[in-house]
């Protein structure tokens, strides 16, 4: 069975299809079998982040309303084999997600892969607590700034009570990540401090991703940052969230500083 | 440390619980009021300045015979000032308004004959029907050990509320007696909203949005800077909030 991750943020453009299209890459370069599924119908852009927009046939919706077999709407990667994408619809709304539909989808999915990414889409309504209803593990996606950080603290509290697992009460396992961190801004007191996030938020700290006009550069030619260039420094940060969420400990390093200088910072457990 | 923090006295909202003599009517009603006019003429005085709350629980009756049987006691001086356990459709703007959560206290004893010229010259005021005073009972309090987060509301008139946690920025924690924080107060938190004075507000770090003891309130933009960030407590003198750094 595989592990059903949801990648969610509350606020828009904080880099949720980034990081799904990142970590889903990530994985797969490894080897595990890896679907990214598109949650949110009507906006869909992970098909485009993920190079995919031109061989999108059927969606998340055809499956659900069975105009189409899953394996029809799964589209594997030109790059890494054991990535694929289940794209959102465009033209739909999100009326189209039921929960029985979504429930069978997951389902199928985490028997035939390793790992089930679901790309959340912003807000806190249909689309976002479907995305978040089967999964066992959550990436909150989180920009240091305030407003990026209380959005995410809702949600946090929507992880604990609107998941099944919640429901059965079990804790489902939460992890931050921290995008688009700029150590220049930092430097000079414009953004929020890392620590200042992880206290308001009190989840384990998954990674540090920085801002980097990599991430842009790679969205535009239709490739996850971690396949486009490997060597870059989000593309390394990304690596360091997957190895660490498949358990390795790690200490989180600042972009921009010398590793294990801050170690002792972020090495902390968050309760 | 102590900083007067209100200047304005703004408007007060309390809740409040009165005693009520809860009439329990039977069908047929003729019967049910014969039965009433012969305790009534036993002590004319009974119902008068009494507030009488109507049970129709479980009758089987339209709004034409409410409204009927609520002339019928107003015909007999009996003014009802509520009605429980009716259903929507059956009350409207001509009749009381419904009341629910009702909580029972002991029976009221019904006059007896020879109490009758007593109670008809001086008609026993409402306090004395209030139940003896029941044997003290601890506190009930809820505790919550984990973060109360953006969104959230806990809300607690029974008492304190204790949370190991911090409690987040568009969050809210509403009690009837004092709050306890150990953590960061950055969203809301409401203390002694049931006319209780002499709740406090205690947290580790105040960064509060907005504070309030028995329905007196503060905003974040009022309160004293140098409190921020600080261990503080805050409480009530009169109509002043005052706060303190704690430790």
């Amino acid at each position: 069975m595989g592990k059903v991750i949801v990648v969610t943020s509350g606020k828009g453009g904080v880099g949720k299809t980034t990081s799904s299209a990142a970590l889903g890459a990530a994985l797969a370069q490894n080897g595990d079998k890896v679907v990214v599924v598109d949650f949110d119908v009507g906006l869909r852009n992970l098909d485009l982040v993920m190079g995919a927009e031109r061989r999108v046939v059927y969606d998340i919706v055809n499956v659900i309303q069975g105009e189409a077999k899953l394996t029809q709407a799964l589209i594997r990667d030109k790059r890494v084999e054991t990535l694929y994408l289940l794209p959102a619809s465009q033209t739909r709304d999100k009326d189209n997600l039921t929960p029985e539909g979504v429930e069978k989808v997951i389902a199928a999915l985490k028997s035939a892969f390793d790992w089930v990414i679901c790309d959340s889409p912003a807000g806190i309504e249909r689309g976002a607590t479907l995305a978040m209803r089967h999964a066992d593990v959550a990436i909150v996606v989180t920009n240091p700034e305030v407003s990026s950080v209380r959005d995410s603290d809702r949600i946090i509290g929507l992880l604990d009570s609107k998941t099944l697992k919640a429901e059965n009460g079990e804790r489902i396992e939460k992890h931050l990540l921290l995008t688009r961190y700029d150590a220049a801004r930092a430097e000079r007191g414009d953004m929020l401090k890392v620590d200042d996030v992880l206290e308001i938020l009190s989840i384990p700290l998954l990674g540090i991703i920085p801002e980097s006009m990599d991430v842009l550069r790679a969205s535009n030619v239709g490739a996850p940052v971690t396949l486009a260039d490997g060597r870059s420094a989000p593309a390394l940060a990304y690596f360091e969230a997957t190895r660490r969420l498949k358990g390795e400990s790690l200490p989180v390093t600042l972009p921009g500083e010398k590793r294990g200088l801050l170690g002792k910072i972020f090495g902390r457990k968050a309760a | 440390m102590t900083d007067v923090l209100t200047q304005s006295r703004p408007i007060r909202l309390k809740g409040r619980s009165f005693l009520a003599l809860a009439l329990t009517p039977e069908l047929p009603f003729a019967d049910w009021l014969a039965r009433l006019d012969a305790l009534a003429s036993r002590s004319a005085g009974f119902f008068l300045r009494r507030p009488v709350v109507l049970d129709v629980e479980g009758l089987d009756i339209d709004r034409a015979q409410l409204r009927d049987l609520v002339s019928e006691l107003s015909g007999r001086g009996v003014r009802v000032m509520g009605i429980e356990g009716a259903r929507p459709s059956l009350l409207g703007a001509d009749l009381p308004p419904a009341m629910s959560d009702g909580r029972a206290t002991a029976d009221i004893e019904p006059p007896t004959a020879d109490q009758q010229t007593e109670t008809t010259d001086k008609p026993e005021p409402v306090a004395a029907l209030a139940p003896a005073p029941a044997p003290v009972q601890a506190m009930p309090s809820m505790v919550i050990s984990e973060p109360v987060r953006s969104g959230q509301s806990i809300f607690f008139p029974d008492g304190d509320v204790t949370i190991v946690g911090s409690v987040a920025s568009g969050a809210e924690v509403v009690a009837g007696g004092s709050i306890h924080i150990y953590g960061s107060l950055r969203g809301r938190a409401m203390a002694g909203t049931i006319g209780n004075a002499s709740a406090r507000i205690f947290c580790h770090k105040l960064e509060a949005e907005l504070i309030a003891i028995d329905g007196l309130y503060k905003t974040a933009d009022d309160m004293e800077a140098g409190l921020r960030g600080k261990p503080v407590q805050i409480w009530l003198e009169g109509e002043t909030i005052k706060a303190a750094t704690l430790g």
